[in-house]
């Protein structure tokens, strides 16, 4: 067998929890080579990134035990070193990049004195330390660099620290960098941007990549090889484009299969009364205008996609939509009544008609109470709608209605996996009857084969009950297969609004053009043809 | 496809027993809770039957028994952790001034954290001028000293255990408004009261049901501590000859009786020291064993404890 730059053989490694001894990960065994790129795929409870907390130290024993195994790193097992011959590795040889920058970055020292100290930690002077700092701040792509090392994490937005986190993984030339869903919690657009610089720095230091994504598109933009994990054990594994074109395992079919983006797009509505028109809404946080004059009609049993990156309103505009924030002009025509001049009484029976499914149900859902009370609340809210005794078995019915099961009703949310809570918060709208449901990112928290599902439960409730939806997505293709019409946002102004058709296939503005490209197709071939195009593009633009 | 086969984990999950029983199983699982908990019932069992039982023993003099040691059996068991500078039976005295202790502490930590909540939960959750206003009234009896409120307090209604439990309630309420207030403050901006808003819930719902519960705990925890406190600060009342008149008793007005013979007789001051120690110690062990037991989040950790595959 012929040496790997750093090999994982026959891992396994378990928990100690709640439920008795958990195996996080059973006999895993991969390995990456110079110059390469592996992504560790699968969605979350895989055990997907135990095996590089293995790799860097990162597992708490106890509760944790690595049961067998071996890393052989430079001919070493590291599973046999001594703490302190880890920590030389660990940042020096081999570094690692996490999903959310901010929460790894100090936030009361300048980002220059932390990329300088991990430098320093290792053994450089502090000159050569200051000098090479600035060097890989430009490197990454930072405005004005010298200015950059003097600011704090907190001045810079998501991508650029993300940025920061490359620099100072890259401070001590590791000879492997491990990226734990890297762009996770990044736009699409800066999403694209990140990988670029990952895949470029990867060509000119020639080190070995682990990827770990639950992301197909990341797999195909980046990965050359691709290890599917599911529930503690690699399922199948090879080169990317093998895997996607010809999955072996059922697992990875179903999940290739649940990319969204492929189904059939709905055809257009027949024109109707809107039930809701939006007209010229504006809502500023201080000096920051959220909503900048946003217009919509939405008719009975539409669905109205809207989608935008962060800090483009959408958010803002469901809040607004739903009083939870109060606008600074416009109106909002609900069936002829205006929403933002209703008086309390008059909202408080409104609030039956429009309801609203949040982003993270494991926030959405108040943790003390049981599934029963937290479906029948809207019943002690509204008592017109049903007799107390009849409670019980409307929400059995509720449950059942959303795939759940009747005998959940006693259990507390914290029991439930995310996209059955996503489904209880879904039975929590159901039982006011609404005939309007804004999902404010529903599906974004879950994993990919979960959104599917939810976004069937979605559909159908639409199909049998007949009720609009506006539903809120950063990611195109997750609303290509459900809505009627799409509204795309950009700092809280509508820039392009359609029928699903004439989004997806002629958009006009430049700017969902370049969101339609930045999001990745889950196809490598897909992802390799448009590289190469961008590439031609860039160097006829520099001739 | 149906969404029905996606829900299969998560249905294997035992049976839940009856609430009392799953209570009861908790605290066997935590012996330094029970161990409070049974503490706790003596204290209170000592406060409703020792005055009647004890009453005489414990005001009766006996000067050729003054500030006789501990540990000496020949007296009787009464005597058995001494007697006072008047030769009274400390173990007597204990048991009787165990009524008026817990009745000043739990009176004036109860009547301190009705209060303090109440008006933390408004001053959080109602417009920020009516916050401000409360917040203001909190600023204003912290900045008066305690003691000097005490004094004039007590001084013009003249002391009582009534009037005692009053004076340090009042000057505890802050502790538990600013607690409170910073709370709900944060928790006023979580999701699921987002959630309960868009149903329509009323403010009064959204502060009991959604707010109240979340920050209770903490309560709880600042209840028990502040019990520790309140004795103390009785004590220091009544050193100043304005808290509780003998012949009523406390066990912070043991501490400050012995305290000048401190020197000669370690024991006046050492046993009623040690019950107060003994009763926070159980009520911390308590409330801490009741922060996660009612948490149902966090239960597990008790229910796994003494299962055999934990």
């Amino acid at each position: 067998m012929p040496d790997h730059l750093l090999e994982v053989r026959d891992l396994s490694v378990e928990f100690h929890t709640a439920g008795g001894v958990v195996k996080a990960v059973r006999g895993v065994s991969w390995h990456v080579d110079r110059g390469e790129t592996l992504a560790i795929l699968g969605e979350s409870g895989s055990g997907k990134s135990v095996s590089t907390a293995a790799i860097l130290d990162l597992i708490d024993m106890p509760p944790g035990r690595i049961t067998s195994g071996e890393i052989l790193f430079d001919g070493r097992d590291l599973l046999r070193l001594g703490a302190a011959a880890r920590r030389d590795i660990n940042g020096r040889r081999i570094a690692m990049i996490f999903q959310d920058p901010l929460s790894h970055l100090n936030p009361v020292y300048p980002v220059g004195w932390q990329i300088v100290e991990t430098m320093t930690a290792h053994g450089l002077p502090g000159a050569r330390a200051r000098a090479e700092a600035l060097r890989l701040v430009t490197r990454v792509g930072l405005p004005d660099p010298a200015g950059a090392l003097r600011k704090y994490p907190h001045e810079f937005s998501g991508g650029q620290r993300q940025r920061l986190m490359i620099a100072m993984a890259l401070a001590m030339k590791p000879d492997v960098l491990i990226a734990d869903e890297p762009t996770t919690a990044l736009d699409v657009t800066v999403q694209a941007e990140v990988l670029l610089l990952l895949k470029e720095l990867q060509q000119e230091t020639g080190m070995g990549v682990v990827i770990i994504t639950h992301d197909l598109g990341v797999v195909a933009e980046i990965a050359d090889r691709v290890v599917v994990m599911n529930a503690g054990e690699i399922v199948e594994s090879g080169p990317a484009r093998e895997v996607y074109h010809d999955p072996r395992h059922p697992y990875t079919r179903k999940l290739i299969g649940a990319a969204p983006g492929k189904g059939e797009m709905h055809p257009p509505l027949a024109r109707a009364e809107p039930v809701l028109s939006v007209r010229n809404v504006r809502k500023a946080y201080g000096t920051f205008t959220a909503l900048d004059g946003v217009s919509l009609d939405l008719m009975p049993g539409e669905t109205l996609a809207v989608v935008g990156e962060s800090g483009s309103g959408k958010s803002t505009l469901a809040r607004v939509l739903l009083r939870l924030d109060e606008p600074d002009s416009g109106e909002a025509l609900w069936k002829g009544r205006d929403l933002f001049r209703l008086s309390p009484a008059e909202l408080f029976a409104l609030r039956r008609d429009l309801q609203m499914v949040f982003q993270d149900p494991t926030q959405s859902l108040n943790p003390r109470m049981t599934v029963a009370q937290l479906i029948s609340e809207a019943w002690a809210i509204h008592p017109r709608i049903l007799p107390r005794d009849r409670w019980r078995a409307r929400v059995a019915e509720l449950l059942a209605q959303v795939g759940l099961r009747p005998e959940h009703a006693n259990r507390y949310p914290h029991q439930f996996s995310g996209g059955q809570r996503q489904r209880i918060a879904i039975a929590r709208a159901l039982a006011l009857e609404p005939e309007l449901i804004i999902c404010d990112e529903a599906v974004s928290a879950l994993d990919v084969s979960v959104q599917a599902q939810v976004i069937d439960l979605l559909d159908r409730l639409r199909r049998e009950m007949g009720i609009a939806f506006i539903f809120i997505a950063h990611d195109l293709p997750v609303v290509r297969d459900f809505a009627d019409h799409v509204m795309v946002m950009q700092r809280g102004r509508v820039v392009e609004h359609g029928t699903v058709r004439q989004v997806f296939d002629s958009p006009r503005e430049p700017y969902t053009r370049a969101l339609l490209a930045a999001g990745l197709d889950p196809d490598p071939d897909v992802q390799a043809a448009r590289r190469a195009a961008l590439r031609t593009e860039r160097r006829a633009a520099g001739a | 496809m149906s969404n029905a086969p996606a829900v299969t984990e998560g249905t294997a999950l035992p049976a839940e027993p009856s609430a009392p029983r799953r209570f009861l199983r908790m605290l066997w699982a935590d012996k330094f809770a029970l161990a409070a908990l049974l503490f706790l019932l003596l204290v209170v069992l000592m406060a409703l039957l020792g005055p009647a039982l004890l009453g005489d023993v414990a005001q009766k003099q006996n000067l050729r028994g003054r500030n006789a040691p501990p540990f000496e059996w020949a007296r009787g068991w009464l005597w058995w952790m001494g007697a006072d500078s008047l030769g009274r039976p400390l173990l007597a005295r204990i048991i009787v001034a165990a009524r008026n202790t817990v009745a000043i502490a739990a009176g004036a930590v109860l009547a301190s954290a009705l209060v303090g909540t109440t008006l933390g939960l408004v001053a959080g959750y109602a417009s920020r001028r009516v916050g401000e206003a409360i917040m203001r009234l909190a600023d204003v009896i912290m900045s008066f000293p305690s003691l000097l409120l005490a004094v004039i307090v007590l001084y013009v209604l003249g002391p009582s255990v009534t009037n005692v439990v009053l004076v340090l309630a009042i000057t505890r309420i802050p502790v538990y408004l600013r607690t409170t207030r910073a709370e709900v403050l944060e928790i006023r901006e979580r999701m699921f009261v987002s959630a309960a808003r868009v149903m329509g819930a009323s403010p009064r719902r959204i502060v009991l049901r959604h707010i109240l519960p979340v920050v209770l705990p903490t309560l709880t925890t600042l209840a028990t501590l502040d019990f520790a406190y309140v004795m103390l600060a009785e004590s220091a009342l009544s050193f100043l000859g304005i808290g509780i008149q003998p012949p009523d008793i406390t066990w912070g007005l043991m501490i400050a009786q012995g305290k000048e013979h401190l020197t000669r007789a370690w024991w006046l001051s050492f046993w009623p020291g040690l019950a107060i120690i003994l009763t926070t110690l159980s009520l911390n062990l308590l409330s801490n064993w009741m922060r996660i037991a009612l948490d149902p989040t966090q239960r597990w950790r008790l229910e796994m404890r003494g299962r055999p595959d934990a």
